[in-house]
C-alpha cells in the first residue's frame, strides 16, 4: 500500500460494493449447498423441485408456518448471539448444547421451587434462572482456558456430554414426574402455569420467547459494538498479546465472553422449556430431542450472520425455516428431516470456506489495481483470523 | 460391589475394555498424524459416523464384513479429501469447518439409514479370532488375544505410527510442517502436500474407527458414535501427540466404559445412577486436559494455515 501516494488518487469506492459482496458470497454458498441438497433429493428418488416447494411452503407458506419458523428460529438466534460474543472475543464455544441444558435445568428448578409467584415475576425469574445456569456452564470452560490453558473447543464438547448425562439423571431421579408412577418417562411434571411463556396476540403459537430472543440480539449488539466492555472483548479476540500489553485483563475477558455466551444459550434453554407445548422439561430419547441441536445449528446461524448479532436475526429465521420446512418435506415426500442436518453441515463448510474469497473479492472490487490477492482488512476476516489463532489452544 | 471383584468378571471387563478402546485408538492415531502436521480435524466424529454406516450397510447387503471395512476406508479417504480441500485451499478456520463435517456426517448417515434400512437390522459383524498359542494362555489370552481382527490391527498400528512419525523421512516432514512450516517450505518440503497426505491418512483411520464400532456392536443407529470422535481428539492431547500416549488414553477410556457397563449389568448401579457414571469419561477428559495442558506443548503450527505469499 506504500506506493499508493505515487498512483493517482483512488476512485471513491462504491459504498455498496462491500456489503453487496458481503451478502452475495454467503448467499452463493447457500445456493451451492442447496444444489447439493437437490442432488441428494434426486438420488433419494424425490423430485427436488416439489421437495423444495414443500420445504418453502412448510416454512413460510402462511401465518402459522411463519410463526412456527419463528419459534424454531428463536433458540438458534439466542445461541447465535452468544456465539457472536464468544467468537468475536476469540473463544470458540462449541458448548451451546450443554449450556442450553444447564439453562433449562436451572430455570426448571426455579419454577419448581417457587411455582406460586405471579406470572409477572415468575416469567422474568425463569429467564434469569436460565441465563445464570447457562452462564455458569459457559464460565467453567472459560476459567479452564484462562487459568489452566485448557483448549476450550475440547472442554466445551466435554461439558456437553456431562450436561446431557446429568439431564438424563435428573429426569429419572430428582426432577422426574412423580405423578407418572411406575412408567418411567424422562420428563418433569407439568411446570407451573404462571411460568408459561405468554402467547402473543394473533392466534398463532407465537410466544414471548421470540421477542425475548430479538431483545437479546439487540442487547448483544450493544454489548459488542456500543460498550466499553465490547471494545475490550473484541480487542482481546483480535490480538490477545497487544491487549495484555495495553493493560487489558485478558483472562477475565475470556471468562466473561464464555459466560455471556453461555447465558444467551441458557435463556434459550429456559424458553424451550416454558414455551414448549407440553410445558415440561423432557429428554425424549436423547438430549437432541430437547435442544433440537440448537447448540450446533446456532453456530451455523451466527456464521451466516457474519458474527453480527443483528444479522443473526434474519440468518436464524432462514435456518428456522429450513427446520420447519424439513418437517414438511418429511411428511409430504417421506424424505427424512435429517437431510436438513446434513445440509446445515454443508452450509457451514461453504460459508466458512468462502470467508477468504469474500475478503479478496471485496478488496479487488474496491481497487482492482492491487491485484486479487492483496491483503485485506475486514472485520470478518479478522474474526476468521482470530478463530485460527484461538483454536491454537 | 463384591460381585465385581471376581476373577472372571475382571477378566471379562478388561477384555471388553480393550475392545471398546479400539475405536478411540484408531481415531486418535489418525488425529495424531494430522495434528503433528499442524492440522486439527474436528470432523472425526462425522467421519466415524460415515465409516460406521458404510461398513454396516455393506455388511448388511453383501454379508461381508471385509467389504464393509474396505468401504469404510474408502469413504474415510474421500471425507479426508473434502476436508483437505477446505483447510488447505480455502484456508477455512479448522475449529469451525470440522463442525461442518460433523453435522454433515450426523445428518447424512441418519438420512441414509432411515431411507435405506429403516428398522434396525442386526448384522453378524466380525467374529472373534484367537491368536494361536498366546490365545490359549488362561486369563491373559482371554484379555489380550481373543478379539476381532480390527482390535489387533488398531494395536499393531501404534508402533507403526510411532515408527513412521519418528523414523522416516515422511515423518520428519510431518513434524517439520507441524512446527515450522515456513522453514520446511524453504527446504523444499511441500507443506500442503504433506498435510494433504496426513489429513487423508487420518480420515481413513477415522473411517476405520467407525467401521470397528459398527462391526463390533453389529448395529447402526442415529448418532451411533455419541461423542467418541470428540473424545478421541481429546485423547491426542492426553497422549501428548505421541502414539503410545494415545494408546494409554484409549485403554483408560475403554476400561472405564467397560467398567460402567459391567456395573450396570451386575446391577451395582441402576437406572438413574448409570447416567451419572456415563458422565465419567467426559469428566475424566476435562481433568486430564487440566493436568496435561500446561505441561506439553502442542505442535507449534497447529490450526495455522500455510500461505507462501503471506
Amino acid at each position: 500500500m506504500s506506493q499508493q501516494s505515487a498512483t493517482p488518487p483512488r476512485r471513491p469506492a462504491n459504498a455498496l460494493v462491500r456489503p453487496l459482496i458481503g451478502l452475495a458470497v454467503p448467499v452463493g454458498a447457500v445456493i451451492v449447498a442447496l444444489t447439493i441438497g437437490a442432488i441428494m433429493l434426486l438420488s433419494l428418488g424425490a423430485n427436488p423441485i416439489s421437495g423444495y416447494a414443500a420445504l418453502l411452503d412448510g416454512a413460510f407458506g402462511g401465518w402459522n408456518e411463519l410463526a412456527d419458523t419463528s419459534i424454531k428460529a428463536m433458540p438458534l438466534l439466542l445461541v447465535g448471539v452468544g456465539i457472536c460474543i464468544a467468537f468475536r472475543a476469540g473463544v470458540i464455544n462449541i458448548g451451546g448444547e450443554g449450556q442450553i441444558i444447564a439453562g433449562a435445568v436451572a430455570s426448571t428448578t426455579v419454577a419448581l421451587l417457587v411455582p406460586d409467584l405471579p406470572r409477572l415475576i415468575l416469567v422474568p425469574l425463569v429467564l434469569i434462572g436460565g441465563a445464570v445456569g447457562g452462564g455458569i456452564w459457559g464460565a467453567i470452560p472459560g476459567a479452564l482456558k484462562a487459568y489452566a490453558g485448557v483448549n476450550e473447543i475440547l472442554s466445551t464438547i466435554m461439558m456437553n456430554i456431562v450436561a446431557a448425562q446429568f439431564l438424563s439423571f435428573l429426569l429419572q431421579d430428582w426432577l422426574t414426574d412423580k405423578a407418572a408412577g411406575a412408567i418411567k418417562i424422562q420428563q418433569t411434571e407439568r411446570l407451573s402455569a404462571s411460568a408459561d411463556m405468554p402467547l402473543l396476540p394473533g392466534g398463532t403459537r407465537l410466544h414471548l420467547g421470540v421477542l425475548v430472543a430479538i431483545g437479546v440480539a439487540v442487547v448483544g449488539y450493544i454489548l459488542l459494538f456500543r460498550s466499553a466492555l465490547g471494545v475490550r472483548l473484541r480487542a482481546v479476540g483480535h490480538n490477545p498479546d497487544a491487549s495484555r500489553y495495553a493493560g487489558m485483563p485478558v483472562k477475565k475477558s475470556i471468562v466473561q465472553a464464555l459466560a455471556f455466551s453461555g447465558a444467551c444459550a441458557g435463556i434459550a434453554g429456559a424458553v424451550l422449556v416454558f414455551g414448549s407445548e407440553s410445558h415440561r422439561l423432557i429428554a425424549d430419547g436423547g438430549s437432541a430431542g430437547f435442544t433440537q441441536s440448537a447448540g450446533f445449528n446456532g453456530i451455523v446461524a451466527a456464521l451466516f450472520g457474519a458474527l453480527h448479532p443483528l444479522s443473526v436475526i434474519p440468518a436464524s429465521f432462514f435456518f428456522g425455516g429450513m427446520l420447519t420446512g424439513g418437517i414438511a418435506l418429511q411428511q409430504e415426500l417421506q424424505v427424512p428431516a435429517a437431510l436438513i442436518v446434513a445440509l446445515n453441515g454443508i452450509v457451514v463448510l461453504f460459508v466458512v470456506g468462502s470467508f477468504k474469497l469474500r475478503g479478496r473479492l471485496q478488496a479487488w472490487a474496491e481497487s482492482p489495481g492491487d491485484g486479487f490477492t492483496a491483503a485485506v482488512s475486514d472485520p470478518l476476516d479478522d474474526a476468521d483470523q482470530t478463530l485460527q489463532e484461538a483454536s491454537d489452544g | 460391589m463384591g460381585d465385581f471383584f471376581t476373577v472372571s468378571v475382571l477378566v471379562a471387563t478388561l477384555a471388553s475394555g480393550i475392545r471398546l478402546a479400539t475405536p478411540f485408538l484408531l481415531a486418535g492415531l489418525g488425529e495424531t498424524i494430522g495434528q503433528r502436521s499442524g492440522v486439527l480435524n474436528l470432523g472425526v466424529e462425522g467421519i466415524m459416523l460415515m465409516g460406521a454406516f458404510t461398513a454396516y450397510y455393506i455388511a448388511l447387503e453383501t454379508e461381508s464384513a471385509t467389504l464393509g471395512i474396505l468401504g469404510a476406508l474408502a469413504v474415510g479417504a474421500v471425507m479426508g479429501l473434502i476436508y483437505a480441500f477446505i483447510t488447505l485451499v480455502t484456508h477455512a478456520a479448522q475449529g469451525i469447518s470440522g463442525i461442518g463435517i460433523f453435522l454433515f456426517g450426523l445428518g447424512f448417515t441418519d438420512l441414509l439409514f432411515q431411507k435405506q434400512v429403516g428398522t434396525p437390522k442386526p448384522i453378524s459383524g466380525l467374529s472373534k479370532k484367537t491368536v494361536p498359542v498366546l490365545g490359549d494362555i488362561p486369563k491373559i489370552g482371554e484379555i489380550f488375544f481373543q478379539h476381532n481382527v480390527l482390535v489387533f490391527v488398531a494395536f499393531a498400528l501404534v508402533p507403526v505410527v510411532w515408527f513412521v512419525i519418528n523414523k522416516t523421512t515422511f515423518g520428519l516432514n510431518i513434524r517439520a510442517v507441524g512446527e515450522t512450516p515456513e522453514a520446511a517450505d524453504t527446504l523444499g518440503v511441500s507443506v500442503n502436500l504433506t498435510r494433504l497426505a496426513t489429513i487423508v491418512i487420518g480420515s481413513t483411520f477415522a473411517g476405520l474407527a467407525g467401521a470397528s464400532l459398527a462391526l463390533e456392536v453389529g448395529i447402526f443407529q442415529q448418532n451411533l458414535t455419541s461423542g467418541q470422535g470428540f473424545i478421541a481428539i481429546a485423547l491426542v492431547y492426553f497422549g501428548a501427540w505421541r502414539s503410545y500416549g494415545v494408546m494409554l488414553g484409549a485403554l483408560l477410556f475403554g476400561i472405564v466404559q467397560a467398567t460402567v457397563l459391567q456395573w450396570k449389568t451386575l446391577g451395582i448401579v441402576e437406572g438413574a445412577a448409570s447416567s451419572l457414571t456415563a458422565m465419567a469419561p467426559a469428566l475424566l477428559t476435562i481433568v486430564v486436559l487440566v493436568i496435561v495442558s500446561r505441561r506439553v506443548a502442542a505442535p507449534a503450527a497447529l490450526t495455522r494455515p500455510f500461505d507462501r505469499s503471506a
